[in-house]
């Protein structure tokens, strides 16, 4: 066999570094960043529709939709790249709404769940909420890692028990399953909030899901951690014979995501100025269709923060652009779903080629 | 890298040879045959980046066993591909009997009499021996579901044709991987097979189970059978095979009547220069005692119990054994894998409780496994992820961020150091061959310097060239004062690397021989001594 690629040795001249595209032809590129295309098509075919579907206005606007969307697909994500799956999410975000919806409600408030609850700090209520996830998240781990049930039933169970804790939260008197609102505009702000940055404003919201983002990249990309997600999923076996601690690696992977559910359920009641138990219901499941959809193996090892970001992206560029443009809302589901088909369908194909 | 004066060198091609000219008389086929059975021409093959055949030809008689040499990555297996329909040439055309033949499925190739028996075996574990013999192609009953009775009927008589004894109704995954093998050897028969093709058939067999495949074989050839057969083992091509083509690089180097060659000759034209030793000689200076395992017993009934050694630094033990021997599994638990019900292991002298490979590592132990698929590759991951797998922390901040700089630094050193090839350090690891792969997770061992090292069979797959490399490197290792337990069930390199050999028969240890006194024979002996009275679930055929 003749090589006629170069050897080893050049990477390290170069200094190359993962993922870069530095000999890979457009046509390669576009093959493997598909999704960015899909993305960007559906904008440009939005835009030539109605030119006026351009605008900072909607971007603002995409953006805000998506923030706590992604928190809860990086969560989904990094647990799928780790061989696993959550079914959990969804739940765990409306629990964590409910939980800190009910603690940060405006003192004058008519109908409040703790009447006689004093003015909390704003982190404590959000801190216990998040800390109920990730400790949810830290038994996901457990029940997969040493008890060795299947993720999707263990998720599955947890998803069950999620929503029954939040139901009953929320069945306590006075409050007896009356949705929460009126809360307080410290917590709104998070959700509704503009950062000024010189002449731009941004919304707090996105800059938080943006952070979460960048945090995931390092996490996954540069850290021991992260490669070691990384090399479970592609083969636990080999993962483990190298000296990775599985136990404690998959429990980290279901408590991250665990704090990504509560992050995003708190920020949705902030987003909505509310909660009530029905929050985050399926939640899950777009998740996952969006890092199916942005290049996330199901069968595990394979999957980057970009793809999930932009597999978010896609879905809510279609439910919104299609409403500013008019279209019957019902179509949106169907484009959505023969999207999450044909993208696997693409993938499936072109790892058949290229073996 | 291939000169062409070499290929001049050679003893006559195959054309150029009467067919008697064969001096055993084994085959039926070989005195009446002038016309071969199949000949493949100008086979060209190119990849992204590599030529992977350039216009390749082989002929093949019917009858006879033809053994297909070369290093990993010279182009066999690729070649087979084409023959077996896995893999479309660019160039070239195949004839089959007179007919000019082109396979775009491997279903094609079957239904044209070309069977290929991988070397890495995919069996529905979950279903029957007889549904996996059919699969594809089930008997069905008048109303249209699937006839059981005579599935069962038809699997019966073609294990009678063959002389093998399965039952049908057992679940594949319940069988060993000789007995697995030679499920797919009736698979391939049951299609009428002009040729199978046998690639690397005895990598997970025993002596023993090898025997019984070379009388499967010796059948198929007294039935006119065509067998191409790829092996790394030599000694075993010496044995089994009428013809041996050697390939190198992509190209064809020549065929020759095996009686003619020797092992070296083979050698020789493999990797187009001499290789005088096989192995590599070592200075042996024995230091102290590095690892004192006494009294291991496995809580598994039947697997190892009371194995007692030690390992000293600057040595090579190694263990040798039939397959059901329990070596992986002793080694398996001596680094944290499974667990044992009673024996204490020391490291330099301290009483150590291993419970993981966590554990095995911190007491600087390392565990090169037996199935490289199955526990040493990531598949999803680069050359540079896999390499650097085991140690990431070594090259981590504070914050555990990977410092990939040095990380990359290192691994180029050490795949440098083993002469691995790739064509970078992003190229996903499972785009290599096989003896490559391997290099790559040695390296991802020699990277953590162990003082430890346990390898299970790590040479298996590997061509000649890689394997001398490999033997280099444990010299090198030994030299610098580590321990290495060394499992193999090739005897040659058993007896030719290790300076004592711990011999294992079903889970007891029955022997340790210094290199001095071992001979083939005295392992053969320690490992079968008490197999006779083992009940066996495969007989040869009558």
């Amino acid at each position: 066999m003749t090589v006629t690629g170069t050897t080893f040795d050049d990477d390290t001249r170069r200094g190359w570094r993962p993922g870069r595209p530095s000999r890979a032809s457009l046509g390669e590129w576009i093959t493997a960043n598909v999704i960015l295309v899909v993305l960007v098509g559906l904008i440009v075919a939005i835009a030539i529709y109605d030119t006026d579907f351009i605008s900072a206005n909607s971007v603002r606007n995409i953006l805000t939709n998506s923030s706590t969307r992604i928190l809860v697909a990086l969560g989904a994500g990094i647990v799928l790249i780790s061989r696993g799956v959550d079914l959990s999410g969804g739940r765990m975000v409306g629990l964590a709404a409910v939980v800190s919806a009910s603690m940060l409600q405006t003192e004058t408030y008519s109908r409040q769940f703790y009447p006689d609850l004093p003015a909390l700090p704003l982190i404590l209520p959000i801190a216990v909420a998040i800390g109920i996830t990730t400790l949810l998240g830290v038994v996901n781990g457990l029940v997969v890692a040493r008890l060795r049930v299947p993720p999707f039933i263990a998720t599955l169970g947890m998803m069950v028990i999620a929503f029954g804790m939040t139901a009953i939260y929320f069945d306590q008197p006075p409050n007896n399953s009356q949705p929460i609102s009126g809360i307080r505009e410290d917590l709104s702000a998070l959700g509704t909030g503009q950062l000024a940055l010189g002449p731009l404003s941004i919304p707090i919201i996105i800059v938080i899901a943006g952070t979460a983002a960048v945090i995931f990249w390092v996490l996954l990309e540069k850290t021991v951690f992260g490669k070691n997600v990384y090399a479970i999923g592609g083969n636990p076996q080999a993962a483990q014979v190298s000296g990775v601690n599985i136990v404690r690696t998959l429990i980290a992977v279901y408590a991250i995501a665990g704090a990504c559910y509560g992050l995003a359920g708190v920020l949705e009641a902030a987003r909505t100025g509310g909660a009530s138990s029905r929050y985050g219901e399926l939640y899950e499941l777009d998740a996952i269709a969006a890092c199916v959809v942005g290049g996330v193996s199901t069968a595990g090892g394979i999957g980057r923060v970009r793809g999930i970001v932009a597999g978010v992206l896609v879905f809510a560029v279609i439910s919104y652009g299609l409403t500013f443009i008019g279209i019957n809302p019902f179509w949106q589901q169907i484009i959505k779903g023969v999207i999450i088909i044909g993208a696997v369908a693409f993938d499936m194909s072109r790892a058949r080629r290229t073996r | 890298m291939t000169s062409p004066s070499t290929v001049s060198q050679l003893p006559p091609v195959m054309g150029a040879m009467p067919p008697d000219a064969t001096p055993v008389a084994r085959s039926a086929g070989a005195d009446a045959a002038p016309a071969p059975l199949l000949a493949m021409r100008g086979i060209t093959k190119s990849f992204p980046g590599v030529t992977a055949l350039d216009a390749v030809d082989l002929t093949v008689r019917a009858g006879t066993v033809h053994a297909l040499c070369g290093e990993n990555g010279a182009g066999k297996s690729t070649l087979m591909n084409v023959l077996a329909g896995l893999v479309q040439p660019d160039a070239g055309e195949i004839v089959l009997a007179g007919d000019h033949v082109r396979f775009a499925s491997p279903a094609e190739a079957m239904h044209a009499g070309i069977s290929m028996i991988q070397q890495e075996l995919h069996p529905v574990p979950a279903r029957s021996v007889m549904e996996n013999i059919w699969l594809g192609r089930f008997p069905r009953s008048r109303l249209g579901l699937v006839d059981h009775d005579r599935m069962r009927r038809d699997s019966r008589r073609l294990f009678q044709g063959i002389g093998v004894d399965l039952d049908p109704d057992a679940r594949a995954g319940d069988l060993s991987v000789s007995q697995v093998q030679l499920m797919e050897i009736a698979r391939a028969v049951s299609f009428d097979a002009r040729v199978v093709i046998m690639d690397e058939p005895t990598s997970s067999l025993s002596e023993h189970e090898v025997q019984r495949l070379f009388g499967l074989i010796a059948d198929l050839r007294a039935k006119g059978v065509a067998v191409i057969y790829i092996s790394h083992k030599l000694e075993e091509v010496m044995a089994i095979s009428d013809e041996v083509s050697v390939m190198r690089d992509g190209r064809m180097i020549g065929t020759s009547p095996t009686a003619g060659l020797t092992i070296g000759e083979v050698i020789t034209r493999m990797v187009g220069r001499d290789l005088t030793d096989r192995y590599p000689g070592r200075q042996v200076t024995q230091g102290e005692v590095l690892l004192d395992v006494d009294g291991l017993t496995s809580p598994v009934p039947g697997s190892f119990r009371d194995v007692s050694f030690r390992l000293h630094r600057g040595e090579v033990l190694g263990i040798g054994g039939l397959v059901g021997a329990q070596r992986t599994e002793l080694v398996e638990a001596i680094f944290g894998l499974r667990s044992i019900a009673a024996g204490t292991i020391r490291v330099d002298g301290r009483e150590q409780v291993i419970r993981s490979p966590v554990d095995a590592k911190r007491l600087g132990m390392a565990l090169l496994t037996e199935d490289r698929r199955a526990s040493g590759v990531v598949p999803t991951r680069s050359v540079f992820e896999n390499t650097i797998l085991a140690h990431m922390p070594r090259y981590a901040n504070r914050m555990g961020i990977v410092d990939t700089t040095r990380a990359r630094q290192d691994a180029v050193r050490v795949l440098g150091r083993l002469r691995v090839r790739t064509p970078s350090l992003r190229t996903p690891l499972t785009s290599l061959s096989g003896g490559n792969q391997q290099k790559v997770l040695f390296g991802r061992w020699l990277l953590w310097d162990p003082e430890i090292l346990i390898l299970d069979e790590p040479t298996r797959g590997i061509d000649v060239g890689a394997k001398f490399e490999i033997y280099t490197i444990i010299n090198e290792l030994a030299a610098q004062g580590k321990g290495i337990i060394m499992i193999s069930s090739e005897l040659p390199e058993l007896i030719g690397e290790s300076d004592r050999i711990v011999v294992m028969c079903r889970g007891r240890l029955t022997g340790i021989v210094d290199r001095a006194d071992a001979t083939e024979a005295t392992i053969m002996r320690l490992a079968t001594d008490s197999l006779d009275d083992e009940p066996s679930a495969v007989v040869p055929g009558a």
